[in-house]
């Protein structure tokens, strides 16, 4: 038997579904502007062993002679990634949501359980709750990746005027690579969080969407 | 936290039943949200009206973003300089847009003009060249995204403006805090074909790091860094620093600009 349960509350779902598409048009306005100057690649003693990116994929997703817009919007739905991100931060602080989201002195033990389990090097339950240990570490660490590409895109947008903050982050080359390098971050993230929670299934899923889980009873009390 | 005084949770038959409800509430709720969310994507992408080659909303957007930085810059907030001999490498150049043909410096004039005057005035360039010089070592930006330390050489841009009495109604030295009244709003300087052209807000015309250059990184100008004269400003983006300036207008309306023309920013504030 199942019992309704009551998982994400309704600001943090708009939340992170607004999130999504205003982070996919961040991504894909900042290839625009990189395009313009493409420096950064992967090497290792003097050789290019990835070069970001290859010329097929701007032609592919057709990125090239985009900067003019790519700046535009850029500079347009920062304002939607800040403004929406600082509001969820508020939420979480506020509703003590924070309690489920930042790592305690639990995590690391049971983050390093949850990846031996996901890899099938470890048998035996997870320990129940709200989120894991290596979703707290995920979570919490994606905020403070946002929280990065703001100050390092504030950084490259204003380098004259928020001058100590450029320099603070090792100049204007260096913070641009940090933004880029971030970027590259959320990508890994979204690969791994999108595989998790098709892992996890329909129920958890559903649960972004609704609000609510069913929880089999047998756990009550567990939760 | 569970609420105490909330009714006990459903379960069984009663709980699936709810959840049924839900996800059909919720589900229509997203789809309704997307749709509404992609419309108006593709609204702003395809159906906004073009603005200088930009969506209007976009545009709209930029203007705000520019009251806000010009309320919070200041000309005490300078751009970073370096040791002079940070300077690495050629001078990068990008962008030779009315600079055909040779120019000759010892006959070089600046037409000035000021909206709703007649009068032009012409400044030579030994005259600029009079006034104290003045050396700046900063990270120039260009908007493609790279950036270089260049060692500019010339005079401030207000030291010229006071001397030639320009830039105010008046005449008299600009005096940005007690009376901006007296100031033109704009400056709009252009190569002498205008085939290249620059619109900059007063204020970061007379920031102390804009100059009038004739040199850069030790050596005269050369044709494609601007020769004779040149603009650098390090409270912009690359594209503003004219260069080979023949015509400099002072006005109350927003000047053209030619990248602006083009898609992008017309403050394009560092």
């Amino acid at each position: 038997m199942n019992r309704l349960e009551p998982k994400h509350p309704r600001a943090v779902r708009w939340m992170h579904w607004v999130n999504a598409p205003v982070l996919g048009v961040m991504i894909w306005s900042g290839l625009l502007i990189y395009w313009a100057n493409d420096v950064f690649a992967v090497r290792a003693g003097g050789v290019t062993l990835f070069h970001f990116f290859p010329g097929w994929f701007y032609r592919a997703l057709g990125l090239e002679h985009g900067l003019a817009a790519g700046m535009a919007y850029h500079f347009a739905f920062m304002w939607l990634f800040a403004v929406n991100g600082s509001l969820y931060v508020l939420y979480t602080l506020i509703s003590g949501e924070w309690r489920h989201l930042l790592p305690n002195r639990h995590t690391p033990r049971e983050a390093w359980q949850v990846v031996l389990h996901d890899l099938k090097l470890r048998k035996g339950p997870l320990p129940r709750g709200k989120f894991n240990g290596a979703q707290r570490l995920a979570y919490t660490g994606v905020i403070l990746m946002g929280a990065g590409s703001l100050l390092t895109g504030l950084a490259i947008y204003k380098p004259t005027q928020l001058a100590w903050l450029t320099s603070l982050l090792g100049g204007y080359a260096w913070a641009r690579g940090e933004h880029f390098a971030l970027t590259v971050g959320y990508v890994l993230f979204f690969v791994i969080h999108v595989a998790q929670v098709m892992r996890a299934g329909w129920n958890n899923f559903r649960a972004m969407v609704t609000g609510y889980e069913l929880v089999p009873v047998e756990e009550q009390g567990h939760a | 936290m569970p609420d105490p005084k909330a009714a006990p949770p459903l379960t069984g038959s009663a709980a699936e039943g709810e959840m049924r409800r839900l996800t059909r509430r919720s589900f229509a709720t997203g789809a309704v949200a997307a749709l509404a969310g992609l419309g108006g994507w593709r609204w702003l992408t395809a159906g906004a009206a073009l603005e200088d080659g930009l969506p209007w909303p976009l545009r709209r957007v930029l203007r705000f973003n520019q009251r806000l930085a010009e309320g919070y810059s200041s000309p005490r907030r300078l751009a970073p300089s370096f040791p002079a001999d940070s300077v690495q490498g050629p001078a990068r150049t990008n962008g030779l847009v009315g600079l055909s043909g040779e120019v000759k410096a010892s006959a070089w004039e600046l037409r000035v003009r000021h909206e709703g005057r007649r009068a032009e005035q012409v400044v030579s360039l030994r005259a600029v060249q009079a006034l104290p010089r003045t050396d700046l070592v900063t990270e120039l930006k260009c908007v493609e995204g790279w950036s270089q330390v260049m060692h500019f050489g010339g005079v401030r841009f207000r030291d010229f403006v006071t001397r030639f009495g320009l830039a105010t109604r008046s005449g008299r030295a600009p005096d940005p805090e007690t009376n901006p009244q007296d100031l033109y709003r704009y400056v709009y300087l252009a190569t002498p074909d205008e085939g290249y052209y620059v619109g900059l807000d007063m204020a970061s015309a007379l920031h102390p790091q804009t100059l009038l250059c004739d040199a850069l990184n030790g050596q005269r100008l050369t044709r494609q860094h601007g020769a004779p004269l040149r603009l650098y400003l390090a409270v912009k983006y690359g594209y503003k620093s004219l260069k080979r300036i023949g015509l400099i207008r002072f006005q109350d309306q927003r000047p053209s600009d030619y990248w602006a023309a083009r898609g992008y920013d017309w403050y394009a504030g560092l």
